[in-house]
C-alpha cells in the first residue's frame, strides 16, 4: 500500500513537474554552511543560468528553423554552407564566456588551497568500511561507522522499512564533532583502498588515498548537524560509510573534548578489569554484528569464493592465538582490526566467534591480554 | 553508375552459403553486419544489466541483490556498453559505409577485418565468464582504480586478458580503416572532400592507435601488482595508486571521444540530407573534430581533481578543460546553421539527429560545470555526473547508432523500414530516456553519490521517477529490433530506390549504387563524385 502510494506520488510529480510528494527533496545543490560552499554555489548558479541563456538563443534558434523551414511549409533550401565573419563570431563568443567564467573559479581555487594558519586539525584515515577520526591537537580518537539501526535496515530482506529509521544510511556511532567559526584543516589518508570524505554543506569532497595525505580545511559558520556519505567506490560497503560532522559552540565543543577524554579512561579502565566468557560473548555479537557480519554474514556462513566462513573455520576453532594474530594484523581483504577495534571489543568478538556461530571452542581471551598485543603491534609500526 | 556496378557485379562470386560465410567472410559488407549484430546483441546485455542496477535503485532499502553484486552490475554494464556495444556498433558502421563512401572495393586488410572481429568476439566471452566465476565478475568499476580492483577474486585475470584482446582488436580494426582511407579512395576523393563520417572515423582510428596500448599497458602492471610481487601502484612498495589513475585517464578521456566523434560524423551526415543543404562549415568541423582530439590528450587530470594534485596543476587542467566547450560549440552552431533556411522533413534518421543536437547540448552544459574545478569538488563522483556522461552517451552515441541504421538500412537490405514504427520508437526514446537522466541532475546536486547499491529517502522520489523511466526506455528498444527485423525480411515493406532520400545523390557515393547494395562495389573507382556538397 505505501509503495503504491509512493509510486502514486511520484508519478503525479513527475506529471505536473512541481510540487512535492516528500517534504525534503531538493532539485538544487546546497548552499551549505561555509563561505568556501557559498562561493560555489554562487559559481554553480552563474554556471548555470549561462547555460540557460545559451540553451535558449541556440534551441530558440533551432526550432524556429524547424518549424518555419519545412519542406512542408514549401521552404525552399538554400544553399549557403559557409560565412566566415558568422564562425568567426561564434567562436570568439564562447571564448569570451569561458573566460568569464575561469576567472572567480580560480580565485576559489587559490582560496581553498590554503589551509595554513589552522587552528586545529583533524587526522581522517578511511577504512574499509568506516571512519578513523584522529584529533591531532587534543589527542582525541575514535571510529565511526554506519549506526546500528541503519545496518539492520538495510540487509536483504531486513522487512525494516528505512523510511521508520532516522536519517537512514546518514547516521553514524560516532560523529565528529567540531568548533564553529574556527578553521579546522583536515588530513585525508586510507588504510586500504582509495575513500572519499564529503559532507555537500562543507562545499568540497577529498580523496583519501593509502600511503598519501592530502589536505584540506573548512569553518563552519552555523552550529548543526551535517551529514555525507564516502563518495568514492571503495568496495561492498560503499555506500554504508556515512559522514555526521556537528559544528557546535566553542564552548559546548571543550565540554565535549573533557567528555571524550574521560570515555577514553574508562575505555582504559574497562581492559584492565577481568570479563567473564558469558560478558565476551554477549558484548562480542553486537561486535560482530557490526564490523564483521557484512562479509562474513550474519549466520558466519561467509561468501563463497570471496570470504571465508567463520562457522567451522579450521582457523577459528583452532589455537586461539593463530586466530587473534590473523584478526589483528589482517589479511587480504581482511582488514587489520587490530589497530580499529578497542581492546573490549577485539577480546569479545575474538571470544564470540569461538564459541558462536555453530563453534563451540569454550576458551576464551581477556581484553589486558589483547591490549598488550596492540601496544607491541604499534611500537613494531613506529619502528618500521 | 549503379548500373555500371550491377555489370561488374555479375562475373564476381557471391557470398558463400550457410554458417561458413559468417565465420570466414573478409567482405566489408559481411564483416560490418556481423560488428553491428554483436554491437545490439551486447547493447541488450547490457541494458538488462542497467535494469537490474535501477530495479534495485527503484526505493530505499536493499531489495533484490547483494552489494558485491551490485557492484559488479555497474562495472560490467559501462565494459559491455562501451566496448561492446558503442565501440562494435561504429565499426559496424565504418566497416559498412567507408568504402562505398569514398568509393573502394573494400577494406584495405580483409583478413586482419575478419580476425579483428572475432577477436572482439573472444574478448567478451572472457569477460562475460567472469560473472559465473567465484567471487564474482569485476565489481571495481569500470576505471578499476587499485588498490580495491586488486581484491577482485578470480575473475581479475580474465577481465585484463579481456581487456587485452579488446585493445588488439581496436588497434587492429584502426590500422585498417587509416590504411583504407589513405589508401582506397577514388582519384578524385581528395582529403577535403571526404564525408565527414570518414573524417571522424581517421582521426578516431589515431586515437585508438594512441590510447588503446597504455589502457593494455594500466591493466598489465594491474596484474603484475596482484600476481608478480610489483608495487606499481602500492605506496608500500614505492609505488602510487593515484599513477594508475592518470595513465588511465590519459587512455580513459580520449577513449569518450573515441566514442562521440563517429557520432558527430553520423549526424554531420544525415542533417543535410533532410535540411538539403549541404553542410555549414564543412572546413570548420573538420578542424573542430582535430581540435577535439588533440585537446582530448592533455585534459585527463580532470576526472581527478579530488586526489590531491597541485593548484598549479588543478588550474592548468580546468583551463584546458574549458577550451574543449569552443571546438564543441562550432560544432553545435554548424549542425543548427546547416538546418537554418533548409527545407526539412523529418524522417526517423532527422528526428534523432536533432534529438541528438539538442540533449548533447544538455550534456555539453554540465560537461561545461564541471570543467570548473571548484564546482567538481562538489559534483564529482555523485549522479550529477551520471546524467552528464548519460546525456553524451545515450540520446548522442546510441541516438546516432538507431539514426545510422534508419538511414542506411534501406540501403543495405533494399527495403524501407516501417516509417510508422520508427517515428514511434523516436518518440518513446527521445521521451523515457529524459524520464530516465533529467531527475539524475537533481539527485547528484542533492548529494546522491554514483555507485550505491541503496540511498538514503529523501532521494526516493527521483530515484523511482527514473527508474520508470528505464524501463519504458529499455522496453522501447525490443521496438527497433522487430523494425529492423521487418525491414531485412522485406515482406510488406515497401522496396528502396537506390537513392532511398531525395537528393541524397548529391550528398554521397553510397546512395549512386543500387539498392541492396550488391556484395561487391566500387570494382573499378567511381570516375564522379558529388563535389558540390563539400
Amino acid at each position: 500500500m505505501k509503495k503504491t502510494k509512493q509510486l502514486i506520488a511520484a508519478l503525479s510529480l513527475l506529471l505536473s513537474g512541481i510540487g512535492s510528494a516528500q517534504a525534503d527533496y531538493t532539485l538544487n545543490l546546497m548552499k551549505g554552511v561555509t563561505r568556501i560552499s557559498n562561493e560555489v554555489y554562487d559559481m554553480h548558479m552563474i554556471a548555470l543560468w549561462i547555460c540557460v541563456a545559451v540553451g535558449v538563443v541556440v534551441f530558440g534558434t533551432m526550432f524556429y528553423s524547424i518549424y518555419y523551414h519545412r519542406k512542408s511549409m514549401g521552404h525552399e533550401a538554400e544553399q549557403f554552407h559557409e560565412n566566415t565573419t558568422v564562425e568567426i563570431i561564434w567562436t570568439i563568443i564562447p571564448t569570451i564566456i569561458l573566460v568569464v567564467m575561469a576567472i572567480p573559479a580560480t580565485k576559489i581555487m587559490i582560496d581553498l588551497d590554503d589551509a595554513s594558519e589552522a587552528e586545529m586539525t583533524i587526522k581522517v584515515t578511511g577504512w574499509q568500511w568506516k571512519w578513523e577520526y584522529e584529533y591531532l591537537d587534543e589527542g582525541i580518537h575514535f571510529f565511526s561507522s554506519l549506526d546500528e539501526e541503519s545496518n539492520r535496515a538495510r540487509q536483504i530482506g531486513s522487512g525494516i522499512d528505512p523510511t521508520s529509521v532516522p536519517h537512514y544510511l546518514l547516521n553514524v556511532d560516532n560523529p565528529v564533532v567540531i568548533p564553529v567559526h574556527t578553521k579546522i584543516r583536515f588530513l585525508f589518508t586510507a588504510a586500504d583502498v582509495i575513500h572519499a570524505w564529503w559532507v555537500p554543506d562543507l562545499g568540497w569532497k577529498k580523496d583519501t588515498v593509502p600511503g598519501f595525505i592530502n589536505e584540506s580545511w573548512t569553518e563552519v559558520d552555523v552550529p548543526g548537524t551535517y551529514r555525507g556519505q564516502c563518495a568514492e567506490l571503495c568496495g561492498q560497503d560503499h555506500g554504508f560509510m556515512p559522514i555526521v560532522v556537528i559544528a557546535m559552540e566553542k564552548a559546548d565543543y571543550a565540554v565535549w573534548v573533557e567528555e571524550q577524554k574521560e570515555l577514553a579512561l574508562a575505555e582504559q579502565n574497562a581492559a584492565q578489569k577481568e570479563w567473564s566468557k558469558e560478558e565476551l560473548i554477549a558484548k562480542g555479537e553486537t561486535v560482530y554484528a557490526n564490523n564483521c557480519a557484512s562479509c562474513h554474514m550474519a549466520d558466519g556462513a561467509g561468501m563463497s569464493g570471496v570470504f571465508p566462513a567463520i562457522s567451522g573455520s579450521p582457523l577459528v576453532i583452532g589455537d586461539i592465538d593463530a586466530q587473534v594474530d590473523l584478526m589483528m594484523k589482517g589479511q587480504g581483504m581482511m582488514p587489520a582490526f587490530g589497530q580499529m577495534l578497542s581492546p573490549v571489543d577485539f577480546a569479545s568478538v575474538a571470544t564470540f566467534i569461538r564459541n558462536g556461530l555453530g563453534n563451540a571452542v569454550g576458551d576464551s581471551i581477556q581484553p589486558s591480554v589483547i591490549q598488550k598485543q596492540q601496544s607491541t603491534l604499534a611500537a613494531v609500526e613506529d619502528d618500521e | 553508375m549503379s548500373a555500371e556496378t550491377a555489370e561488374h557485379d555479375h562475373h564476381d562470386h557471391g557470398p558463400a552459403k550457410g554458417l561458413l560465410r559468417w565465420i570466414v567472410t573478409t567482405n566489408h559488407k559481411d564483416i560490418g553486419t556481423l560488428y553491428l549484430v554483436f554491437a545490439l546483441v551486447m547493447f541488450f546485455v547490457g541494458g538488462l544489466m542497467a535494469l537490474i542496477i535501477r530495479t534495485e535503485l527503484f526505493e530505499p532499502g536493499m531489495q533484490f541483490i547483494e552489494p558485491q553484486f551490485f557492484n559488479s552490475m555497474t562495472t560490467m554494464h559501462a565494459l559491455v556498453m562501451i566496448f561492446g556495444a558503442v565501440m562494435p556498433g561504429f565499426v559496424g558502421f565504418a566497416n559498412w559505409m567507408i568504402p562505398m563512401m569514398i568509393g573502394a572495393p573494400d577494406m584495405a586488410l580483409p583478413r586482419m577485418n575478419n580476425m579483428s572481429f572475432w577477436m572482439l568476439v573472444a574478448g567478451f566471452v572472457l569477460l562475460i565468464s567472469t560473472l559465473f566465476m567465484e567471487g564474482g565478475a569485476p565489481a571495481a568499476g569500470w576505471t578499476m582504480y587499485p588498490p580495491l580492483v586488486l581484491q577482485t577474486g578470480n575473475a581479475l585475470p580474465f577481465a585484463i586478458f579481456s581487456i587485452h584482446l579488446m585493445g588488439i582488436s581496436s588497434i587492429m580494426g584502426s590500422i585498417n580503416i587509416i590504411s583504407t582511407i589513405f589508401n582506397m579512395r577514388a582519384p578524385a576523393m581528395t582529403l577535403m572532400k571526404m564525408p565527414l563520417f570518414v573524417w571522424t572515423w581517421l582521426i578516431t582510428a589515431f586515437l585508438l592507435i594512441a590510447i588503446m596500448p597504455v589502457f593494455a599497458g594500466a591493466v598489465t602492471m594491474l596484474l603484475t601488482d596482484r600476481f608478480f610481487d610489483t608495487s606499481f601502484f602500492d605506496a608500500a612498495g614505492g609505488g602510487d595508486p593515484v599513477l594508475y589513475q592518470h595513465i588511465f585517464w590519459f587512455f580513459g578521456h580520449p577513449e569518450v571521444y573515441v566514442l562521440i566523434l563517429p557520432t558527430f560524423g553520423i549526424a554531420s551526415t544525415i542533417i543535410p540530407v533532410f535540411a538539403r543543404k549541404p553542410l555549414f562549415g564543412y572546413a570548420s568541423m573538420v578542424y573542430a573534430t582535430a581540435a577535439i582530439a588533440f585537446l582530448s590528450f592533455i585534459v585527463w587530470a580532470h576526472h581527478m581533481f579530488l586526489v590531491g594534485m597541485p593548484l598549479a596543476g588543478e588550474l592548468y587542467f580546468m583551463y584546458a578543460t574549458m577550451v574543449i566547450a569552443v571546438p564543441t560549440a562550432v560544432k553545435i552552431f554548424n549542425w543548427t546553421a546547416t538546418m537554418w533556411k533548409g527545407a526539412m522533413t523529418f524522417e526517423t534518421p532527422m528526428l534523432f539527429s536533432i534529438a541528438f543536437v539538442v540533449l548533447f547540448t544538455i550534456g555539453g552544459f554540465t560537461g561545461l560545470m564541471m570543467s570548473l574545478a571548484p564546482l567538481d569538488f562538489q559534483y564529482h563522483d555523485t549522479y550529477f555526473i551520471v546524467a552528464h556522461f548519460h546525456y553524451t552517451l545515450v540520446p548522442a552515441a546510441i541516438f546516432m547508432l538507431m539514426a545510422g541504421g534508419y538511414f542506411w538500412l534501406p540501403k543495405w537490405t533494399g527495403n524501407m523500414y516501417d516509417e510508422r514504427l520508427g517515428k514511434l520508437h523516436f518518440w518513446l526514446s527521445a521521451i523515457s530516456v529524459n524520464i530516465l537522466f533529467f531527475p539524475q541532475h537533481f539527485l547528484g546536486l542533492a548529494g546522491m553519490p554514483r555507485r550505491i547499491p541503496d540511498y538514503a529517502v529523501q532521494f526516493t522520489d527521483w530515484n523511482m521517477i527514473s527508474s520508470i523511466g528505464a524501463f519504458i526506455y529499455g522496453f522501447s528498444q525490443l521496438l527497433f529490433v522487430y523494425i529492423v527485423y521487418k525491414t531485412i525480411k522485406g515482406t510488406g515493406c515497401e522496396k528502396a530506390t537506390d537513392e532511398v532520400w531525395e537528393d541524397a545523390s548529391k550528398h554521397g557515393l553510397e546512395w549512386t549504387i543500387a539498392s541492396p547494395a550488391p556484395y561487391h562495389t566500387f570494382l573499378t573507382p567511381p570516375e564522379k563524385i558529388p563535389t558540390e556538397h563539400y
